[in-house]
């Protein structure tokens, strides 16, 4: 059996292959999302928070970050039942993913408040900003702006992490190449075509970071950021 | 503002950072409408005072009242209580102040500096706030500049922008830390300027600053700080030709070598 174009164009727009592309988009971006609400939480929990709630987002941090995702996914999926903790597959995915991103995000995040000017800090109280407004309009806005490039770097990451999913019967584009491979045993076609809608994806991934990078660049551009020193 | 016409009345004020004495016993009033002006070696605790003024810092022991709290406590019941960060943060509105380094909010328009407390804290309405937003930049004789960001504008307008952010809360008090020390020599006079109009217009300010112009011109008091204490505290006129304490004698005698 050598290799095959027609079975390799016919995988290419294969109605369960475009499934398991949606699956994986959507997956990606749900997980991306919360774990983003988790790695915040965390990186305020470990800079802000008392001895108690740092310690628990350290823990966190240290768990998720120490283990690896595909034992998450299995435990979260097939281990906890035993407890008689359930979740579908869908549920365990997203909790896998999330909490697995969450834990590398918080460490980002931190650093990205780190990052910011301690005067922004002055400033923000000075006008009357109490905790949650200092963080909201003031320190979280501008740590975005180094907090976008290694964010751009995780999410790539996840879009292809999700295809560990697969493991629990996740039906992502990883899942669907399996499921057309054992059709016809045109097991390089498929993995091909796969390997082929993850580089897609990753970069329209890529063009829409340079987007998001350059909107929270343009306050502190440098080409029409000229000091104007008349008046 | 009290029945004393007081707006800051500062009442035995210690201050330490581990075994270093930043502030030693300080009592200072200031009244309304009164120009103060704070000036002394760095180190000597000026900057400090400002900040413990705004609760940017907090006191070891005294007490300061300022625009018509008790800064960084309530009482209750004849007991004094400590208040949380969000109660803090109300009795701040109340005080402006502007920093050497300017502290704009790089991340927004200047427009947007000017906008985002009352619109975003006191939830005022946006075109209202706009309306004032224009004025006082007209005030600062920056009308052109609302669009553009912080880092496009030189330092002297960063600092009339700060003025006008602080205005823009409409605050009893005014708190200048070094407003002109970070600024290249030429742009020092267009914040003097801003600052010697608001002192006209009635504004209660107190100015850490070693311009000694704006004291001639704008202050009605004069006050030295040396080693954590007040060591000085005269009009303009006393304070330049018939000084009390050997430390103004010095301290005068250092600034006018250059």
């Amino acid at each position: 059996m050598s290799w095959s174009w027609p079975y390799f164009f016919d995988y290419m727009i294969n109605g369960l292959m475009l499934r398991g592309v949606w699956v994986t988009i959507w997956l990606s971006i749900i997980s991306m999302i919360l774990g983003l609400g988790l790695g915040i939480l965390a990186a305020l929990m470990k800079m802000y928070g008392n001895r108690g709630t740092r310690y628990i987002a350290e823990f966190y941090i240290w768990l998720f970050r120490g283990t690896p995702i595909l034992i998450q996914l299995v435990i979260i999926y097939t281990g906890l039942p035993q407890l008689g903790i359930r979740f579908n597959v869908v549920e365990s995915c997203i909790l896998g993913l999330a909490l697995n991103e969450g834990a590398y995000l918080a460490e980002i995040i931190r650093s990205g408040i780190m990052s910011v000017d301690k005067g922004q800090e002055d400033a923000s109280r000075a006008v009357g900003m109490n905790w949650r407004e200092r963080m909201w309009l003031v320190i979280l806005p501008q740590a975005t702006r180094t907090i976008i490039p290694p964010l751009g770097n995780q999410f790539n990451g996840m879009l292809k992490t999700t295809s560990l999913c697969s493991v629990i019967s996740m039906q992502e584009l990883m899942r669907s190449a399996q499921m057309i491979a054992q059709i016809q045993f045109r097991v390089l076609e498929a993995y091909c075509i796969a390997a082929l809608w993850y580089l897609l994806l990753v970069s329209i991934w890529g063009l829409v970071q340079t987007r998001i990078e350059a909107h929270y660049e343009r306050p502190f551009g440098s080409e029409e950021a000229k000091p104007n020193n008349e008046k | 503002m009290n029945d004393t016409g007081l707006v800051v009345a500062i009442k035995n004020v210690k201050k330490s950072f581990g075994n270093n004495v930043v502030l030693d016993g300080i009592n200072l009033d200031v009244s309304k409408g009164e120009v103060v002006v704070i000036c002394g070696r760095s180190g000597s605790g000026k900057s400090t005072l400002l900040r413990c003024i705004d609760q940017l810092e907090t006191v070891d022991s005294g007490e300061i009242r300022a625009a018509g709290h008790l800064m960084g406590f309530k009482e209750l019941n004849a007991k004094i209580v400590p208040l949380k960060d969000a109660s803090v943060a109300i009795q701040q509105r109340d005080i402006g102040m502007v920093f050497q380094n300017f502290n704009l909010f790089p991340h927004v328009s200047v427009l947007e500096n000017i906008m985002i407390a009352p619109t975003r804290i006191l939830k005022r309405k946006k075109d209202e706030v706009e309306k004032e937003a224009l004025a006082l930049l007209e005030r600062v004789g920056l009308p052109d500049k609302k669009n553009a960001y912080p880092r496009q504008l030189s330092g002297g307008q960063q600092q009339r922008i700060a003025i006008a952010r602080a205005l823009a809360m409409k605050p009893k008090l005014m708190l200048f830390d070094e407003p002109t020390s970070a600024l290249d020599p030429e742009m020092i006079s267009e914040v003097l300027d801003v600052m010697v109009d608001l002192s006209k217009a009635g504004m209660t300010m107190i100015v850490v600053t070693h311009e000694m112009g704006f004291a001639r011109a704008a202050a009605d008091r004069v006050i030295l700080m040396h080693d954590a204490k007040i060591v000085e505290d005269a009009t303009p006129k006393d304070f330049f030709e018939n000084p009390k304490s050997e430390h103004t004698r010095l301290f005068l005698s250092k600034i006018l070598q250059h």
